[in-house]
């Protein structure tokens, strides 16, 4: 199917012994934004981090199955996970800019890539800023260090940095969960925005958040896929006991 | 009221009356006061090496009466000396002099006085023959002698030479007059020269080469210790598996608790040796050797403090990097390095405080001539090193006594001057360049 992103089967993962995710499959949308939802500990950030391959970076973790993004495995041998990161971003739930300017934060992306031209570089700070709907805050101080934001800045300074290296898939792990109600809405419209051209997968423990900015949702529970399918139909009529418990409040 | 419920009410006056707490109030004031002791320490140590050295700047500004007075006595003295014996017959002896105290005063000099002294004194009874003798003597006898202590621990065949000629010339062209001119000018006019002469006739103390050399020393080692120590520690940090880690780290630390006697003996013997071999340069023990090993010395404490750095980074900008698809020394060069500059300048600094300071290695493996050149593979004389050589044996309270302690606070003071300027002015610089205003 050609709308389609990322196709899951049976995805297990281990940390040493440890069974954290068991037998995943799923199927994420192309130009949509899938929720994962859950309680702590339930396995959903871990499988965001198998979608880009964070996971290689813990030396104890083993992974069976197959994660199938536009068709191709990316955890096969032959797979370069350099690549596969440019492919695919990642915010992180805490707001990690670089200890550079902002300009420097926005073009890292480009600059590993080998891109020098100054005006080329110049043209992907304003673009990215503008899609991270920051552009008109920060055009003045592009050279001051990014850490002098608040954390709604830089939180947003980070996707626009992610999109700075044009990815097609988009990972968010709660990344408005330290953030204030204003900057919350600001993310979540961004997220709105950005689903026309990329496809967004986005954890949260916000149930409202949740419901408010995406198409798809799925719902972990103690490292099992329990439920998946469209957000309205989630969230009003759950076909498992375990979905409606969550996301009436009555454990979680 | 009844008492338990007078008791809970907690928020009356006088349970929240002010109280004196005497553990905290000592626990506070101990560690104070030890934190100023240990600055106070140091500024003590300073005002005493200080002290010792003012009598220059006395001799400077009062040269007029003292000097006056001392060339009086002096030329008071000479001339009795002058007149004893011929003009021919000083010559030897200052000769003599100049060569036993300021060259080599252990093997060399012990050697060469009782050689030279018996037989020039020996030709001072014929007049006519000791032209001859002397000239005999000194140039068959004497340096033979002197080139084969020079193998043996390769000290200055070519100072041998230069200091020694420089003083004779004088002596031979106007003996007195320039002898007392020069000792009635101040010292400061002296120090900013080149020549250290401490010991003679007519000594003098020129810092400069002493500085040159100690800054030849200070970059040759820092060129070498900075980058190894540096790459070593961000591959330990960045690169890695923990287990590596394990081993290469305490190994590289060890190496700090090495005696830098032992470093110095090594590079003596070994190293010296073994450098020449291969660029093939006359003085066996030069600047070059000596910091190749300083930068032993030096590596351990850079590496230690800058992998400190490297791993306080947070793994969170690790992360980022990677997800932007920066692969592993792209994240470590652009992204944990920048961020780490301020631990790794601070870990730079301590390396060049430590050679800077460094005694043993620089007197061991320097070849303590106090040469103006920028050759680095020319010896050269740090001025730790001239402290640790001859500060046993001044006489208490003379001229070159004052000037070592002099050169003491001057390392004091350039050490404190580099950390003063490199925490107030390059530092911040750096950490605009690299991490943004």
């Amino acid at each position: 199917m050609k709308d389609i992103k990322i196709q899951v089967n049976d995805l297990s993962l281990y940390y040493g012994e440890k069974k954290a995710l068991k037998e995943i499959s799923m199927q994420v949308p192309a130009n949509k934004v899938t929720a994962l939802i859950g309680p702590s500990g339930c396995g959903k950030s871990t499988f965001l981090r198998c979608i880009n391959r964070m996971n290689d970076l813990i030396p104890s973790v083993s992974i069976t199955g197959q994660m199938l993004v536009e068709g191709v495995d990316i955890y096969d041998k032959n797979v370069d996970v350099v690549n596969i990161r440019k492919k695919i971003g990642m915010v992180f739930q805490k707001s990690n800019p670089f200890p550079k300017s902002i300009y420097e934060n926005v073009i890292y992306g480009s600059r590993i890539n080998g891109i020098t031209d100054k005006r080329e570089l110049d043209e992907i700070v304003e673009t990215s800023l503008r899609q991270a709907a920051i552009w008109d805050e920060l055009k003045d101080r592009l050279g001051d260090s990014a850490l002098g934001l608040s954390g709604g800045q830089q939180q947003r300074l980070c996707i626009a940095r992610t999109l700075a290296v044009n990815p097609d898939i988009i990972l968010m792990d709660e990344p408005a969960s330290a953030l204030d109600p204003i900057s919350t809405s600001k993310i979540e419209e961004l997220v709105h925005e950005l689903k026309e051209k990329y496809t967004i997968l986005i954890v949260t423990h916000n149930m409202q958040q949740a419901a408010r900015v995406s198409d798809h949702t799925a719902f972990f529970y103690m490292g099992e896929l329990i439920e998946m399918g469209k957000t309205d139909a989630i969230f009003t009529k759950p076909a498992k006991k375990q979905t409606e418990d969550y996301i009436t409040g009555r454990f979680g | 009221m009844s008492s338990p419920i007078s008791s809970k009410q907690n928020f009356t006056k006088e349970s929240l009356e002010k109280q004196f707490r005497l553990s905290e109030f000592l626990a506070e004031k101990i560690i104070s006061s030890v934190a100023f002791l240990s600055i106070a320490i140091i500024f003590l140590i300073f005002i005493f090496v200080f002290k010792e050295s003012l009598p220059i700047f006395s001799l400077g500004k009062e040269s007029a009466k003292v000097e006056m007075q001392q060339s009086v006595s002096a030329s008071g003295d000479q001339p009795e000396s002058y007149g004893g014996v011929e003009t021919e017959d000083l010559q030897p002896e200052s000769y003599g002099g100049v060569e036993t105290e300021d060259l080599q005063p252990e093997s060399y000099g012990g050697v060469e006085t009782e050689d030279l002294q018996p037989e020039t004194y020996g030709g001072v009874e014929k007049e006519d023959l000791q032209p001859e003798s002397y000239g005999g003597v000194e140039k068959e006898d004497l340096q033979p002698e002197s080139y084969g202590g020079v193998e043996k621990e390769d000290l200055q065949p070519e100072t041998y030479g230069d200091v020694q000629a420089e003083p004779l010339v004088e002596n031979n062209d106007s003996a007195e007059d320039t002898a007392k001119e020069k000792k009635s000018n101040s010292i400061w006019d002296t120090l900013l020269t080149p020549d250290w002469v401490p010991v003679s006739e007519n000594p003098r103390f020129g810092l400069l080469s002493l500085l040159i050399g100690t800054l030849k020393v200070t970059i040759i080692s820092m060129l070498i210790a900075g980058p190894i120590a540096i790459l070593a520690a961000l591959y330990t940090s960045c690169f890695a598996s923990k287990r590596t880690k394990e081993i290469i780290k305490p190994i590289i630390e060890m190496l700090a608790a090495f005696p830098s006697v032992v470093i110095g003996f090594f590079a003596l013997m070994v190293m010296a040796t073994f450098f020449q071999d291969i660029f093939g340069y006359d003085s066996r023990l030069n600047a070059f050797v000596g910091g190749v090993a300083m930068a032993l010395a030096a590596i351990p404490i850079i590496y230690t403090i800058s992998e400190d750095a490297l791993s306080s980074i947070p793994k969170t900008y690790t992360e980022a990097s990677l997800a932007l698809g920066a692969n592993k020394w792209q994240t470590a060069f652009y992204v944990v390095l920048p961020a780490a500059t301020p631990g790794i300048f601070a870990a730079l600094l301590l390396g060049v405080g430590r050679v800077f300071g460094e005694t043993m290695i620089a007197l061991m493996a320097t070849g303590n001539a106090a040469l103006m050149s920028a050759n680095p593979f020319e010896s050269v004389r740090t001025f730790a090193a001239t402290i640790g050589a001859e500060m046993a044996e001044t006489v208490f309270g003379e001229t070159h006594y004052s000037v070592l302690f002099f050169i003491g606070s001057l390392l004091f003071i350039f050490s404190f001057g580099l950390n003063a300027l490199a925490e107030f002015y390059v530092k911040g610089k750096l950490i605009k360049k690299f991490q943004g205003k």
